[in-house]
């Protein structure tokens, strides 16, 4: 067995936490159960991970069956990796029956003629996903299976998530050869990017609690009593205030848990406007400003915003309208331009 | 009885009891708590700056978070002439003395302790934190 490999087995191996490993290498498949039972799991990872190599070594691994195992890996934890959302086009309105096997053969080849030396895995799974995973090399080196793309397609929708490779030039290539594997017209790439892939998905797809208009809406005054442990000697004064600002919380953000984003970015490119009062004469060009809110779970964070006193309610539409517009980044133009100018800080 | 702001929605008034100490709440991490006090004590009327109005700042603990600066803090407490407590509401045992204070404070501002009125306790405050 090839030392690289050896060494590429050894080192996923060493990701996966302890307790994990023996399901890891069982949804693997590729040593025996026999094998795995000579395995010791209780001792350090160091040691696991040797003997894992030794049994794989027996076995004659290769590069493609090592890249399953960190297709795996991946699968099982992808919020290692910051995701990027892709949207493609077709000209036509024909949907045409999808075919795996034409999919798969068309990708290969186009990034085959492009690029002699790449590994490229495919592994499909329950909802229609089919993960890809890409090692690149160059036309005089092997691929480099440590600086890998991984591209998420469920074939039914015309999303793809890719977590790109940090070789940038490698992105063009991928896009191309999804676009004529996948029988699509053109790509673009839609500007939401999370290292939670499901919370993509959700997004993209409308799987979280959307809000809609309700003629009769709920009162909410039998949620408050149950739900808190309430001091009837603390008499709130400002109720309707603090019940208003649930409701219209409520309606922006509905019910359900959102999905999970760690940024919202603002390029703004509008002009400087300043308080008459200060001494700044207007400056014609536009003032760039980058804004950027970063949280462990941002939506969930701006909709304790309001609650927690620390903003008025409703919050700027600017913030609300990432999971409906399914995008992070955004850039504010003049009020000419398809955004307004306005900004709100609570 | 909690409010977010002054003044007081009237739709209450008629609920209400006689105020007799008023703490404003200051969130040290928190500009927005700051002025938001600052604009409340413009409804406070003048007679209750007679010993019955003091500031709680809360969140001293985190000293890495401040975001309002001491000296606004004293500006308030020389201007309305009102004590300042310093407290941190996460720690039990903190926030269990701070509620002893102000309950004391509050038995005095409502006449209950026989020889001290809430005006000269309140003197009694200042001068103990002159330096």
């Amino acid at each position: 067995m090839d030392e690289t490999v050896a060494e590429y087995i050894r080192r996923t191996v060493l990701k996966i936490p302890r307790d994990e490993i023996k399901t890891m290498l069982q949804t693997w498949g590729f040593l025996s159960e026999a094998q795995l039972q000579t395995l010791n799991f209780h001792q350090t990872k160091d040691y696991v991970s040797q003997e894992v190599v030794q049994l794989c070594e027996d076995n004659s691994a290769d590069i493609k069956q090592a890249a399953v195992l960190d297709i795996i890996y991946n699968h099982v934890y992808p919020n290692k990796r910051m995701w990027s959302v892709y949207q493609m086009n077709k000209s036509g309105e024909e949907t045409e029956f999808f075919d795996l096997t034409d999919f798969k053969k068309k990708f290969k080849r186009r990034l085959q003629t492009a690029l002699k030396n790449v590994t490229i895995n495919f592994r499909e799974y329950e909802d229609n996903a089919i993960w890809i995973r890409i090692a690149w090399g160059t036309p005089y080196k092997k691929p480099n299976q440590y600086k890998t793309s991984y591209v998420v397609y469920h074939s039914q929708t015309p999303y793809v998530f890719i977590s790109a490779s940090v070789i940038r030039s490698t992105l063009p290539l991928l896009c191309q050869a999804l676009v004529v594997a996948s029988n699509y017209h053109d790509i673009r790439e839609m500007e939401l990017r999370s290292h939670c892939l499901n919370s993509l998905k959700d997004i993209v797809f409308k799987r979280y609690s959307q809000t809609f208009q309700t003629y009769y809406p709920r009162p909410l005054q039998e949620r408050n009593v149950t739900s808190e442990n309430v001091d009837l000697r603390i008499i709130q004064e400002n109720k309707n205030e603090k019940e208003r600002i649930l409701r219209v919380n409520r309606e922006v953000f509905g019910d359900g848990p959102q999905p999970k984003l760690e940024f919202a970015q603002y390029k703004l490119e509008t002009t400087f406007k300043s308080n008459p009062t200060l001494d700044v004469s207007d400056i014609k060009e536009p003032f760039r400003c980058l804004v950027k809110f970063s949280s462990p779970h941002l939506l969930e964070s701006l909709k304790s915003l309001a609650p927690a006193g620390l903003a008025d309610a409703p919050l700027s539409p600017l913030l609300t309208c990432i999971p409906q517009k399914a995008r992070n980044y955004f850039k504010i133009r003049e009020r000419k331009g398809f955004f307004p100018g306005s900004f709100v800080s609570p | 009885h909690l409010a977010t702001s002054l003044p007081l929605p009237s739709e209450r008034d008629h609920l209400r009891p006689r105020i007799d100490l008023i703490a404003f709440m200051i969130d040290i991490k928190s500009k927005y708590s700051l002025k938001n006090v600052e604009a409340s004590l413009a409804y406070v009327d003048a007679s209750f700056f007679l010993g019955k109005v003091c500031f709680l700042v809360t969140g001293v603990g985190r000293v890495n978070y401040c975001s309002v600066e001491t000296n606004a803090v004293w500006k308030l407490r020389d201007i309305y002439c009102s004590p300042v407590l310093y407290c941190e509401l996460e720690l039990e045992g903190i926030r269990v003395a701070t509620a002893q204070r102000l309950l004391r404070m509050l038995q005095i501002c409502a006449g209950h302790i026989p020889g001290v009125s809430a005006l000269s306790f309140g003197s009694l405050m200042r001068n103990s934190e002159d330096e």
